[in-house]
């Protein structure tokens, strides 16, 4: 028995999922929007990072699916009680990750603790050394020798695995596209695998070949190793790094999400009144932009910290705390970004309302509110669109730079940021711990990176001014 | 004696790469002389920029390229020269002006310095000898107070100044040639004139010989010595000017003058060139003009007609020409039908009376957007349109005409004055009434690329004034309104499912006129409605006009700077100067017998293609004045050739005789 | 000019006016002083005196607008809003919670912020232009293209991992300058080297791609193919036609941020433990000391409206087509 919990940031992000598919579907509909989409996963870089995207977003609504365990009770007719801990589907599947916890740091692939610890010796005495893991290698009779065999073995386990998956995806795709084409096998195989296809599907293929190398390389290694090792608390970095996939992620698209309908509707409204209306709004956005961004987040934070700290009824369990407190973060950080973006739309729609074709609109005695919604905001979308994707790049890095100023998301919640921040004073020790660090840099690199490959694929496919060129 | 200067050999060049790549050049061959004019004339796409700037290896990078042939520049094969080498044929040898005035100079180096780098690249000029020479070629080129203009920028010079400067610094290389591009298109008809006489007195002073790029057959009936017209590509005409204005060969260059609007065709309908040129991004198998040509017989589609001489240095691209191939016996040509009468053909009743409009838009400075002065963009305009007419309205840009079109409709709020329309004074009314009376008057802009919304389906554009104006009860019933109406204007029903982008500028100029009618309008404002227009396309949109006037009596306000145009479709012009209109009347009696001066002066500026009738051109001096400053008395008596004391003190009054007035001290 | 400086100063008053009402919403009104009082002192089992204490001690013990207690115009003054806000438009930034001048700590500061803001702006604005006008002069070819991508991947990398990995590599691996810390006079250099370089390194990737942007939106413009009509040379192009357009949004774009390197860097000040009003910002978020962070808000507010203003002037300069009125 289990019990759903949903979230603040879960019920917004699966808003946002039900925004995007009801676009996704208007956008099939109409060429101009179908085309740069077209043209975004027609661009290698661009396709390459859709599917990097897709498998992080996989993981961050996975990680959005939250609920809590029923408590078992020897009195069948009792109430059903429900474990305070609230899991998600992510942790279902990576089943033994969050549960297998060592007693503080181990290396990547150890086989034992990083640490030396007294031992008590049967024979009486005591001696210095560093004791097996619980789990990592725990089904090796003689690590030292073993450990290394097994690992290639489990590799190559992996790399038999992704080869099979592969070619099955090379299959399927084939027989897909030349069914859709009406063409033969071999024909399309061989447009595919020469690169003369519109659709990059080669490089599709590959990134997702690789992908799967890596899910493989996972599925094996992982739940007998420490693949990233362990903390200071024995958790598992590699757990710790897929949990924090979906605070990037949140951080990303709810700020986004939060700060759009006060930007696109204040920004237009501004350009497209003009007057007194200008002026306030005008003198709203000036006003909000002049603050450092960080420091109104910080005085925000450090206000919400008083108020949670001093109502603390109000949280029923730490999750939900670290969760509001996230959801605010988002909050904040879409009331410092909408500036730029009502900026931008007022300029354009002070340009647009001058365009020959609003003017036509008004020669025909087309009402305001049609003339917005039917010609200013179709026209503007393109400018929403690549701002959107060029600020959530952005905002993933700043999670990491927040938190670590001590604003950023709450402590116990798994991030990016937190990890740079503990693995920070990690650095100092002798010898180095820099697994963390590691996994939070490649985990955090790859997003931001196919996120910046995606949004210049974007944007050349949206602007305007770009495609002249 | 003329000895050769340029040799194009089988030129070809091409933009990007692949089976999609634009051959905007193909296998074009001509010679320049020394000294002499050659004009390259053609529509819009048609390669002939292009061909310029693979001469001077300037082709936009990194797309462009040079696939074939050759330049000589006397004995040098210019395709063949290093890098390095070439650019010292630039500018030293040949120099180069282009359309654009205001984007091709740098804006942030003062004119000095730009006409300057030339002398000390070329001539190895340096220091005060360098700075004569400037000061002396800013004098050559007609722009008065050098010194001051030395040290300023471009933005603060006229457009007419910017192409002097700009002709400054190609003849501060002294060289040989010098190409034209499209030199006086983005300039007004009395600032062209001034430029093309400048090129005309350059040529005689340096013997240079000029490569004319332009579209206009009266520019090149005044400046060329032997002409060349290219279509899609290629050449497909080159003559000597006056054996191609007395016997033009190919049928693109005879439908070429066929379409141009004057007064004596007045009573028939323009002879167009049906479809548009064609894009260079495929194979041509037969002739690039057979899908256009009415001449055009099976052989033409098959077979590429080759460079045929006609006669001595007149060569022609067309089967017609061939003595080998006997084209099919020539169907006698229609003449064309009698395009009704041309005077009004509704009732006379005065439809629109505009009196004493003014607009003026307040000038705001500083934070708190004080009012420090007006711009009087239209100051006292009165019109009458009566029912079915077409009253013309003639200016140069910034004269404030395109603002009496808005101010008529209410786009932009008249400041003083009444406009009234069958008989209610539109200035008056407000809000849902104003709303629901738009649907008796509407507007064809200038630039049919900017006057759509991109983003919407044709037919949904025709159909949203229909909507906003309740007009048909159903959806149902409103298509069928859309797809009668596309019939009228000549496009199919199912255009209306695509896009604007999809269509040409002339197809585009049709829908915008279908989106007009829609709303069953008595009056169109139409703003330069063929102005972006090439000349053929321009014929077909005049005449689809013309034809509507008379199936459904509209009423027109034709807001041109094209007189050729207005000579042919008006009923009355008026000629706007400064925000006032300066002369009305009947289009026959103000055209021919014009009694301002200013429209003396702007109708012998636009270049005449019959060179018998050739009037001495008035010069005027200068620009036009800001109206934001306008002169006191009479707005034009800084220009005016015949300028009394008394006009600098008052404005003058309306004089005339019958219905040809005039405001001028000298018709007293 | 002058005149436009001033309009244009005035203009800032509302805009700060709205800053301080809004920093004073924040910080006294969503949450009471004994509110933070209770948070200073531990939440759980604090007395009513020790909170009253608090209070006085720094001030917040008036009442927040209006004052009933007391007389004729100290009704106003007399307030939270009087003492804490409206004094920092006098520049009157008061005590810190720990009872520390924060002017005085503002302008002892400054210098070392500055000492890594200056250099690291400078030379990276150099690198970058470079970096950009070889791209743009490459462009098209692979030059360009990998130099584009090795762009994207740079700025792809959280600007904590360069400070973490130089400061791992140049200072503990290699030992070549001291890991962190500071000291005054020209000692100060070796402390200053490392922040600088991996202060520029780390803007390298997002500059140059934004620059090249520049170089290429101008090298597409008319008045680059009058010049090389002209003959001219391609370095003549390059450094007088195209440097002098691309330059005018690199330059205004560096001088709207000018001001606010009075600021210092957080992260570069904070991992380096160098003593400069990013860390003292940081230090303060993180002793929760309010009356700093208000002082800052406000500060940064009325740099980023200095840095607004040279913008402006900074366009009549580079660019003849400005003139302002």
């Amino acid at each position: 028995m289990i019990m759903p919990v949903i979230l603040w940031t879960d019920a917004l992000i699966f808003l946002l999922v039900a925004i995007t598919t009801a676009f996704a579907l208007y956008a099939r509909r109409k060429p101009h929007l179908r085309a740069p989409w077209r043209h975004v996963v027609c661009s290698r870089p661009g396709s390459m990072a859709v599917v990097i995207l897709c498998a992080y977003i996989i993981i961050g609504l996975l990680d959005s699916l939250h609920y809590r365990l029923a408590l078992e009770s020897n009195d069948a007719g009792a109430e059903t009680h429900y474990a305070s801990e609230v899991l998600s589907a992510l942790d279902a599947l990576v089943g033994p990750l969050r549960t297998q916890t060592e007693k503080t740091y181990s290396a990547p692939f150890a086989t034992h603790l990083f640490t030396r610890e007294t031992i008590q010796q049967p024979e009486g005495g005591q001696t210095r050394e560093y004791p097996r893991l619980k789990y990592g290698g725990r089904h090796l009779q003689n690590p030292a020798v073993d450990a290394r065999a097994d690992i290639l073995r489990r590799s190559g386990v992996a790399l038999a695995q992704t080869l099979t998956a592969g070619l099955a995806v090379l299959l399927l795709i084939t027989l897909w596209q030349a069914h859709r084409r009406q063409q033969a096998f071999t024909t399309m195989l061989r447009t595919i695998l020469k690169r003369r296809s519109e659709v990059p599907w080669l490089i599709i293929w590959i990134s997702l070949s690789i992908l799967a190398l890596l899910i493989f390389l996972a599925a094996n290694l992982a739940t007998a190793y420490h693949v990233f090792g362990t903390d200071k608390v024995g958790e598992d970095v590699f757990y710790q790094t897929l949990k924090s996939i979906r605070t990037g992620l949140v951080i990303g698209t709810l700020t986004t999400l939060i700060m759009l309908p006060f930007a696109i509707f204040m920004g237009i409204l501004a350009g497209y009144a003009r007057g007194w209306i200008d002026d306030v709004i005008q003198y709203t956005y000036t006003t909000l932009s002049s603050i450092p961004g960080v420091l109104l987040i910080a005085a925000t934070i450090l206000m919400l910290q008083v108020y949670m700290a001093n109502h603390p009824e109000l949280f029923e369990t730490t999750l939900e705390r670290a969760d509001i407190r996230l959801l605010f973060l988002s909050i904040i950080l879409g009331i410092t970004s909408w500036t730029g973006l009502c900026r931008l739309l007022r300029g354009e729609s002070l340009k647009l309302r001058e365009a020959e074709y609003i003017q036509a609109a008004t020669a025909f005695g087309v009402r305001h509110s049609k003339i917005i919604s039917r010609h200013i905001l179709p026209n503007v979308m393109h400018i929403v669109l690549i701002t959107v994707v060029l600020d959530f790049s952005g905002l993933v890095l700043a999670e990491a730079v927040l938190t670590y100023v001590g604003v950023g998301v709450d402590p116990t919640m798994n991030s990016w940021g937190n990890m740079i921040n503990s693995a920070r004073l990690e650095m100092a020790r002798e010898p180095v711990v820099w697994w963390s660090l590691l996994a939070a840099f490649l985990f955090m690199f790859t997003l931001v990176l196919a996120a910046n490959l995606f949004s210049d694929a974007v944007r050349d496919a949206f602007d305007p001014r770009l495609r002249q060129h | 004696m003329k000895q050769p200067l340029l040799q194009l050999e089988n030129l070809s060049a091409r933009i990007g790469t692949g089976p999609r790549a634009i051959r905007p050049v193909d296998d074009v061959s001509f010679t320049i002389n020394k000294g002499e004019t050659y004009a390259l004339l053609g529509e819009s796409g048609c390669g002939k920029s292009m061909t310029a700037l693979s001469i001077l290896r300037l082709l936009p990078q990194p797309h462009g390229r040079i696939s074939g042939g050759q330049v000589r520049l006397e004995d040098t094969d210019l395709t063949a020269l290093p890098e390095a080498e070439m650019r010292q044929v630039r500018g030293r040898r040949i120099a180069m002006i282009f359309q654009e005035p205001m984007t091709s100079l740098n804006p942030v180096l003062t004119i000095g310095d730009q006409i300057g780098e030339m002398l000390q690249q070329h001539l190895q000029m340096k220091g005060t000898a360098k700075r004569n020479r400037v000061l002396e070629l800013l004098d050559a080129v007609g722009i008065p107070d050098v010194k001051r203009r030395y040290t300023e920028y471009p933005h603060q010079l006229s457009g007419g100044m910017k192409q002097r400067v700009m002709i400054a610094i190609a003849l501060a290389g002294e060289p040989d040639l010098l190409i034209a591009d499209e030199p006086t298109t983005a300039l007004d008809v009395t600032i062209q004139a001034q430029v093309l006489e400048l090129l005309q007195k350059l040529q005689r002073d340096t013997h240079m010989a000029i490569l004319l790029i332009t579209h206009d057959l009266g520019i090149v009936a005044g400046m060329a010595d032997r002409v060349a017209v290219m279509y899609a590509g290629q050449l497909v005409e080159e003559a000597v000017r006056d054996r191609f204005f007395t016997d033009a060969r190919h049928p693109y260059s005879q439908r070429l003058f066929e379409s141009l609007p004057n007064v004596d065709k007045r009573d028939h309908a323009l002879r167009t060139i049906p479809g548009f040129v064609p894009i260079l991004d495929r194979d041509f198998t037969g002739c690039r003009f057979a899908e256009r040509c009415e001449q055009a017989w099976d052989t033409c589609r098959i077979e590429a007609p080759s460079w045929e001489i006609a006669t001595d240095h007149h060569h022609v691209r067309c089967h017609l020409e061939d003595r080998n191939i006997n084209p099919p016996a020539r169907t006698t040509r229609d003449d064309l039908p009698l395009a009704h009468a041309t005077a009004g053909t509704g009732t006379g009743a005065p439809l629109l009376e505009v009196r004493d409009l003014k607009v003026h838009f307040p000038i705001h400075k500083g934070i708190f957007k004080r009012v420090v002065g007006q711009v009087y963009a239209v100051d006292g305009v009165s019109l009458d349109i009566p029912e079915g007419h077409t009253q013309a309205l003639v200016g140069e840009s910034g004269c404030g005409k395109t603002t009496v079109g808005k101010g008529i409709l209410q786009l932009l709020r008249p400041t003083a004055g009444s406009v009234q329309f069958d008989n209610i004074e539109l200035t008056q009314l407000k809000g849902e009434r104003l709303r629901r009376r738009r649907t008796d008057f509407q507007f064809i802009f200038q630039d049919p690329y900017s006057s759509m919304n991109p983003r919407m389906r044709v037919g949904d554009i025709v159909e949203e004034g229909m909507i906003a104006q309740e007009i048909g009860n159903s959806r149902q019933e409103r298509r069928q309104r859309v797809d009668e109406l596309f019939a009228q204007v000549g496009l199919s029903p199912e255009h209306a499912h695509r896009y604007p982008h999809e269509f040409s500028g002339g197809q585009r100029q049709r829908i915008c006129i279908a989106r007009a009618l829609a709303v069953n309008p008595r009056l169109i404002i139409c703003d330069e409605p063929t102005s972006a227009l090439d000349i053929s396309v321009q014929a077909q949109i005049l005449n689809l006009l013309k034809q509507l006037q008379n199936e459904l009596g509209l009423s027109y306000l034709f807001i041109t700077h094209n007189l050729s145009v207005v000579s042919y479709l008006a009923d009355r012009v008026a000629v706007m100067y400064l925000g006032r209109i300066v002369e009305e009347g009947p289009v026959a009696s103000v055209l021919e017998e014009p009694l301002h001066p200013y429209t003396r002066a702007l109708l012998s500026a636009v270049p005449q293609i019959d060179q018998d009738s050739r009037r001495e051109i008035i010069r005027l001096e200068g620009d036009m004045p800001s109206p934001a400053n306008p002169p006191g008395g009479c707005h034009f008596h800084p220009r005016c050739p015949d300028v009394m004391p008394e006009c600098r003190e008052n404005y003058p009054g309306e004089t005339g005789s019958g219905d040809h007035r005039v405001r001028c001290l000298l018709h007293r | 000019m002058f005149a436009y400086i001033v309009r244009r100063a005035a203009y800032a008053i509302p805009i700060l006016i709205g800053v301080n009402l809004l920093t004073f919403y924040l910080f006294f009104v969503v949450n009471s002083p004994d509110d933070m009082a209770r948070l200073h002192l531990g939440v759980k089992r604090v007395t009513p005196e020790a909170i009253e204490k608090w209070k006085a001690e720094r001030g917040y013990n008036k009442p927040l607008m209006y004052n009933e207690a007391a007389a004729g115009i100290d009704r106003l003054t007399e307030t939270i809003f009087f003492e804490k806000s409206l004094k920092l438009f006098a520049f009157d930034f008061g005590h810190s919670d720990d009872g520390r001048d924060i002017s005085h700590d503002i302008g002892q500061r400054m210098i070392p912020s500055l000492a890594i803001a200056i250099p690291s702006l400078l030379v990276g604005l150099l690198i970058n232009i470079s970096f950009a006008m070889l791209l743009a002069f490459f462009r098209g070819t692979y030059v360009d293209v990998s130099g584009v991508i090795l762009s994207v991947v740079l700025m792809s990398v959280s600007a904590m991992f360069y400070i973490i990995g130089g400061q791992f590599l140049l200072g503990k691996l290699l030992r070549l300058m001291p890991i962190s810390g500071y000291d005054g006079g020209l000692d100060a250099i070796k402390f200053l080297v490392l922040p600088v370089i991996i202060g520029v390194i780390s803007g390298i990737g997002s500059s140059t791609r934004l620059y090249r942007s520049f170089f290429l939106e101008e090298a597409g413009k008319d008045f680059i193919r009058t010049a090389r009509a002209k003959g001219l040379k391609e370095s003549r192009v390059l450094f007088r036609h195209l440097l002098a357009n691309a330059m005018i949004p690199i330059i205004t774009g560096v001088v709207v941020i000018l001001p606010l390197l009075f600021m210092g860097s957080l992260l570069l000040e904070s991992f380096f433990a160098i003593p400069g009003l990013g860390s003292y910002t940081i230090d303060a978020i993180n002793r929760q000391d309010f009356a700093i962070v208000r002082a800052m808000v406000f500060l940064g507010s009325v740099l980023y409206i200095i840095g607004l203003i040279l913008v402006d002037v900074a366009y009549t300069v580079v660019d003849p087509r400005v003139r302002l009125s």
